[in-house]
């Protein structure tokens, strides 16, 4: 939340698993383990450089008896704004990072009879440390792995090794995809689904689920929305007596905090609704990228997530 | 503080449970203003100052080994005052690992903890246990993970899953309860477990309180102040045994009010456990009779003022009805009017 809550940890692997993903080691320096975390969790990862400072979401893939070090894989965004680049250009073994305690908005259901685990691209790191608590576990699960082609399958050995026969894979590039309407017309009751990976492959589950009768409550997904790029706005920040400007490529929760601001957040990808902040006045539009107000909620005009969302406008005043 | 225990001090039939003049003075007032009303009274569960109640992050007190002792009463007596639903397993290590290791690291004179890998070993001098286990093996231990150290613990425990959206009260350790049952409420919701409580869900203080533990963080406890009273220093108010202490509230007098009657202060914590994702909510009670409490001459003039100014919702949710009235009587010669420093410390 505040910066006071971060640990500093030492890059100390890193490794090419993809052509687009990094699997990236850190290991405390502020003491011999890392806090304990449950599977589904992510950091949010504090990146300095001379002009800017990125806070990118991460979850973790390392098992989570494992407290000597952490694992996060990081996939190359072709659109990114920096933070990706930034990891997969200048972060080397022994560069030193910063990171927030863990959080997990993507815990499995703990009553569930079966889980439904459905991956696609990078959207399999935060199942690698699930598979390693259901591994101990009685309760069934099955994983569907969907990837562009084989070279892009990321930890496909660490996932074999885990699961064995529950992992059946997807490429792409060989005509392979997921039949979600076979895959979810025939789970037995008390099943909760899973989907981590493109917008579009959740908003297929989530719809493909209801339609056959899946209450919402069964229905899991996280997707970090990284903040897109837009024009450039200026915004005045009605406590602080502050007028902010955002550039294109930066978001309106990091050029908040760039003039000291401190807004509470979690996740940093529209998700957790943490961020949420009250709009005064706007003069233009607001466009939100958030996954958690209800479109009712936006239409309203007057509530804002400033870690993905941001305004084309002439004039905008936050409650801040 | 390293206190001076008390073992032999009772909290049923004779009780000899008293404060000493240095627990008086750390007794955590809950009345800030000399108005009480409901508010969503979060703050960070942080070091507090020395010597305070809230110096670390689970107070271990004069009372620590009589109260223990009354919890195994409790649950010789009634032992579905632990209870555990079998998924909260992983929570319970959570729960056993963030109280040993605050206890050992807080209290090092009366706890230890030596690791090796997954085997433990638990030390608790002033209740003379020693103890080797195998950390995550539940077979090591005499009792479940949450039982075993609970027992050897202060106060109440309840322990909520997260999933759907909510908090789930699936396990705990309720011994010392304000007049609710874990039996009872065990599986339920976070509102329906509140849903007793007067005046708060129109005030939006459960969707506010839910939707903030939901985001609780991992390493940044928090913690708030909730009270009422007890006639007699009894921890065990619980519905399972009203018969017992219900009748009491009929034989305060203008002359024993001071004695008998009781503020029961609870310093309830929040933590997010590691493992599990869980919520663990810890309920210590804290008892100080109205004379106690009186040599404080501010505390006088202030709870008078806030007795007599309460809401009469609470004074029947709190149970005080009967009552309320002789208290606020007994404080009367005390209060000369003057105003209150702002703040609950005594001055």
């Amino acid at each position: 939340m505040s910066e006071a809550q971060t640990l500093e940890v030492e890059v100390t692997a890193i490794e090419q698993v993809t052509p687009l993903i990094k699997h990236f080691q850190l290991r405390p320096v502020f003491g011999e383990s890392m806090p304990a975390f449950s599977g589904g969790s992510h950091i949010v990862v504090v990146m300095r450089t001379p002009t800017r400072v990125y806070r990118n979401p991460y979850s973790l893939l390392s098992p989570p008896h494992r407290l000597d070090a952490y694992e996060i894989g990081v996939r190359r965004m072709e659109e990114s704004r920096g933070g990706s680049h930034f990891m997969h250009d200048r972060v080397r073994v022994g560069s030193r990072l910063e990171i927030a305690h863990p959080v997990n908005l993507f815990a499995l259901d703990k009553i569930a009879r079966k889980h439904v685990l459905i991956a696609g691209g990078i959207g399999i790191t935060p199942f690698m440390a699930h598979l390693e608590d259901l591994h101990e576990e009685r309760v069934p699960y099955e994983l569907h792995y969907s990837v562009r082609g084989r070279e892009h399958a990321a930890f496909l050995p660490r996932i074999l090794e885990r699961t064995g026969e529950r992992v059946r894979m997807y490429y792409d590039s060989e005509g392979q995809s997921i039949d979600f309407d076979g895959l979810l017309s025939n789970q037995p009751l008390g099943t909760h689904v899973y989907v981590c990976g493109p917008a579009g492959m959740i908003d297929k589950v989530a719809a493909t689920a209801r339609q056959w009768g899946w209450p919402d409550s069964h229905i899991h997904w996280e997707q970090f929305s990284a903040p897109p790029v837009g024009d450039a706005f200026d915004v005045f920040l009605a406590r602080s007596k502050l007028t902010v400007h955002v550039a294109p490529d930066q978001s309106l929760l990091e050029s908040i905090e760039a003039q000291g601001v401190e807004v509470p957040y979690l996740c940093r990808g529209g998700v957790c609704g943490f961020c949420q902040t009250r709009v005064l006045e706007v003069d233009g539009e607001l466009i939100h990228n958030d996954h958690f107000l209800s479109d009712a909620e936006k239409a309203k005009r007057n509530t804002i997530m400033p870690c993905v969302s941001r305004a084309r406008c002439k004039s905008l005043v936050l409650d801040l | 503080m390293s206190a001076v225990f008390k073992p032999h001090e009772t909290f049923r039939n004779d009780f000899t449970f008293r404060n000493s003049p240095e627990a008086i003075r750390r007794f955590p007032l809950p009345f800030v203003d000399d108005q009480y009303m409901y508010s969503v009274n979060i703050e960070p569960h942080t070091a507090g100052p020395k010597g305070s109640v809230v110096e670390f992050a689970f107070d271990v007190d004069e009372h620590y080994v009589a109260e223990c002792r009354e919890r195994a009463l409790v649950l010789a007596a009634e032992p579905l005052r632990y209870q555990a639903l079998p998924h909260m397993m992983s929570a319970q290590w959570d729960c056993l690992e963030l109280i040993m290791e605050s206890l050992a690291r807080d209290y090092p004179v009366h706890f230890s903890l030596a690791k090796r890998a997954n085997r433990w070993h638990w030390i608790n001098r002033p209740l003379g246990i020693d103890q080797e286990f195998t950390f995550g093996d539940p077979s090591s231990l005499p009792r479940e993970p949450l039982d075993f150290i609970t027992r050897q613990a202060q106060g109440d425990f309840v322990v909520m899953d997260q999933r759907e959206g909510d908090l789930w009260t699936e396990a705990g350790m309720v011994t010392t309860p304000a007049d609710w049952s874990l039996d009872f409420d065990v599986g339920m919701t976070f509102k329906e477990w509140h849903g007793p409580v007067p005046l708060a869900h129109e005030l939006g203080v459960f969707d506010r309180a839910l939707k903030f533990l939901l985001n609780l963080r991992l390493g940044q406890p928090v913690r708030r102040l909730n009270w009422t009273m007890t006639v007699n220093p009894r921890l065990d108010t619980s519905p399972e045994n009203y018969p017992k202490w219900g009748p009491d509230r009929t034989t305060v007098t203008k002359q024993n009010a001071g004695d008998l009657v009781h503020l029961r202060v609870e310093m309830q914590g929040l933590w997010r456990l590691p493992r599990s994702n869980a919520v663990m909510f810890g309920i210590r009670c804290y008892l100080i009779s109205v004379r106690e409490l009186s040599t404080i001459p501010k505390w006088a003039r202030r709870v008078h003022r806030a007795l007599k100014g309460l809401h009469p919702a609470l004074v029947d949710y709190k149970g005080l009805t009967r009552y309320r009235d002789t208290v606020v009587e007994w404080l009367a010669p005390l209060d000369d009017g003057s105003p209150t420093t702002p703040g609950a410390a005594p001055d």
